[in-house]
């Protein structure tokens, strides 16, 4: 039970990375490779505003999602923007978000340095509440909490408001959606402002919950987010969820039934096997995208 | 004890330059002088030239916090030992910026330029593997005074040191925590992508086995993992007696966080990696209980250890961590070896430091084993109130 638990917790920041992740891909059918880049920079400066800036941590949290907002309108305007009526532009987006994202985190390192930063040991009050034997933390709860009330507010936004609707029109056909009046360039922007808000607060999220932020976190969760999506179906945000999930879950049970060593063969091994069985991921369709 | 880029010394430098030049740049101890025989023995030796020593320190760089604290210690210990006239010494102390190259180039000006009888140093292990090999191809002692890797001293009979390793602290470690908290049964935990922790989790797999502890249950994870809920949970579900770690101290601190707000309350044993004060900043009231062996504590007993707090509180204004004990340490065994054979030679240091046996130090009673390796008693300590007391 307690297992089940630590695999859910760890799933839902695993989830809310990559539900910002598969959002831009399934829009725009870009792959933002500087998604986890924002996930680093996040943690780095939410640290920053609670130790230097003396924020508590439930500022630091709204603060750091509208960072992670704008550093994604810098990045579609930096990285994706300028080339995105080249021939190639799927690859061309790919490989400018990794450049970008190398940079972010190449400043990071001049600002922070190599060492691992923590938030303060008291930033967040360590109560846990203990219900027939399984542990839960005041943070565990708020963590879940802040990613499931994230990832149904972003699908309330696609489903029920103007800007959703714009979402899905240029997910369907940009050309048609400008067409039809949608003003293409800033549902793009928008999409990647909230995508890099959602990645952002997942940064920060995974920061408190292991109490550690490095500079090489983000490769870690980019290949997990990775896997999620493709679990997932590319570009289904319910996908992703679930997707998130399932990988915390399977880690959690790799370790309590097969043994500490094959946590990463069982997850990856999951993701091959999905892979080879159902090309489309759990939610995906096949050719026919979905937001 | 001087530092190059003083005016003074870049002369003397140039001077150096100039002699080992003229000699073709051999590696030759005497130095062109030859009055670095002295006469008597112990306290009663005198030599007239001062013996010059070398020390590779990392000054800046990654481990730049280490070489600080180095020499610091050793600015103590040149004070200590002017106390007894006769032998004195030219330190000259050279940053290699936590760079092995740079530690080439420190040691080979050290052996042709500087002359120098005696190194001390690299401050890192992994300089010492590339920086050793030529001071043992040039017959210059060095005395490592803080690498704790395997094969050091094997690098050949020119290489001492006087820190413990791993190897020699983790068996005393288990022993005194078995002896203390009584431990039947535990859980073994390390990360298996790390050459350091692997080594250590050996370590603590024979020390247990022959404290005849039970290892119920062995996880491992990597040396970049955050996340060890499930781990823990895991281990938690066994009731050991303690949770035995071998990991760097990044992972120490999530580890030991996490553990304690899963609810385990087990004392945690952990290697090299947590000794730290690190810990009790990063990881707060979750690091009470954590348990560490190490070469030195400011609570070691013996009136050497009383007098080096005293002395260097005195010149610095701060308390000593282990990497100055050792430094310190370092320097007064050099002292030890050349009033022994009363001789500031590089052959003669090289064969008294071998023979250094019972010797009183900061450290405790210090010898040089047949390995050329430190054997003294190891501290194991406790975290107790947000610091390291020793256990007992």
């Amino acid at each position: 039970m307690q297992q089940i638990l630590n695999g859910l917790f760890a799933g839902s920041i695993y989830a809310l990375f990559a539900i910002g992740f598969t959002l831009v891909f399934g829009v725009l059918d870009r792959l933002n490779l500087a998604h986890s880049a924002v996930f680093t920079a996040a943690a780095f400066v939410g640290i920053e505003l609670v130790v230097t800036g003396g924020l508590p941590i439930w500022l630091a949290i709204p603060a750091v999602l509208l960072f992670g907002a704008i550093l994604g309108l810098i990045i579609e305007r930096l990285a994706f923007r300028p080339l995105k009526d080249r021939h190639d532009a799927h690859f061309a987006g790919l490989i400018s978000s990794i450049a970008l994202g190398g940079m972010v985190i190449a400043l990071l390192q001049a600002r922070y340095g190599p060492d691992t930063r923590r938030f303060p040991a008291d930033a967040f009050p360590d109560t846990a509440f203990e219900l027939a034997g399984v542990r839960v933390t005041l943070l565990q709860i708020v963590i879940l909490a802040v990613s499931i009330g994230l990832m149904l507010g972003l699908a309330f936004l696609v489903t029920r408001t103007r800007l959703g609707r714009g979402m899905r029109a240029v997910a369907e056909n940009p050309h048609a959606a400008r067409v039809l009046g949608v003003n293409v360039n800033r549902v793009t922007a928008t999409t990647f402002a909230i995508s890099s808000a959602l990645g952002a607060v997942a940064g920060v999220l995974l920061a408190l919950y292991v109490n550690s932020a490095q500079l090489t976190m983000g490769f870690n969760i980019e290949l997990k987010g990775l896997a999620v999506i493709i679990v997932g179906g590319m570009g289904s945000l319910k996908g992703a969820m679930v997707g998130g999930l399932v990988l915390g879950l399977a880690e959690a049970f790799a370790v309590q039934y097969v043994g500490s060593s094959w946590r990463d063969v069982v997850a990856f091994g999951l993701l091959f096997g999905i892979l080879l069985l159902r090309p489309q991921g759990m939610f995906g369709a096949r050719r026919v995208r979905e937001v | 004890m001087r530092i190059r880029m003083l005016p003074v010394t870049t002369a003397a430098a140039m001077a150096l330059l100039a002699t080992s030049c003229a000699s073709g740049g051999e590696g030759s101890s005497d130095g062109g002088s030859g009055a670095l025989a002295g006469e008597g023995s112990g306290d009663s030796c005198v030599i007239e030239d001062p013996v010059p020593v070398g020390a590779a320190l990392s000054l800046t760089g990654a481990a730049a916090s280490y070489g600080e604290s180095q020499q610091k210690g050793l600015e103590v210990a040149i004070d200590k030992i002017a106390e007894t006239e006769g032998v004195s010494y030219d330190l000259t102390v050279e940053d290699d910026a936590t760079d092995p190259k740079q530690g080439i180039t420190v040691f080979e000006q050290f052996i042709s330029q500087d002359q120098v009888s005696v190194i001390l140093g690299p401050t890192l292990s992994n300089a010492a593997k590339t920086t050793d090999p030529i001071a043992q191809e040039e017959s210059v002692p060095v005395l490592g005074i803080s690498n704790t890797a395997e094969g050091i001293t094997e690098i050949g009979d020119y290489v001492f040191r006087n820190s413990l390793t791993e190897a020699a602290v983790i068996p005393q470690t288990i022993a005194k925590a078995k002896e203390t908290l009584g431990l039947e049964k535990v859980v073994v935990m390390y990360s298996n992508d790390d050459a350091f922790t692997e080594s250590g989790f050996k370590a603590f797999e024979s020390a247990l086995e022959s404290e005849g502890v039970e290892i119920t249950k062995t996880l491992t994870f990597s040396k970049a993992d955050t996340d060890f809920r499930t781990l823990l949970t895991d281990a938690k579900a066994e009731q050991p007696d303690a949770v035995v770690v071998s990991g760097l101290i990044e992972a120490a601190i999530p580890l030991v966080t996490q553990a304690r707000q899963l609810g385990i309350d087990a004392p945690i044993i952990g290697g090299n990696g947590f000794n730290s004060p690190q810990l009790m900043v990063d990881a707060g009231e979750a690091a009470e209980g954590v348990v560490v062996g190490a070469a030195w504590n400011s609570a070691s007993e013996g009136p050497e250890n009383a007098e080096f707090l005293e002395a260097f509180k005195a010149k610095h204004g701060s308390d000593p961590d282990q990497f100055a004990a050792q430094a310190y340490t370092g320097l007064i065994l050099v002292d030890q070896a050349v009033r022994a054979g009363c001789s500031g030679e590089r052959e003669d240091i090289k064969e008294q430091l071998g023979k250094l046996k019972d010797v009183p130090t900061a450290l405790g009673t210090f010898s040089i084993d047949e390995n050329r390796d430190a054997d003294h008693a190891a501290v194991v300590q406790i975290v107790e109130g947000g610091k390291f007391t020793v256990l007992d």
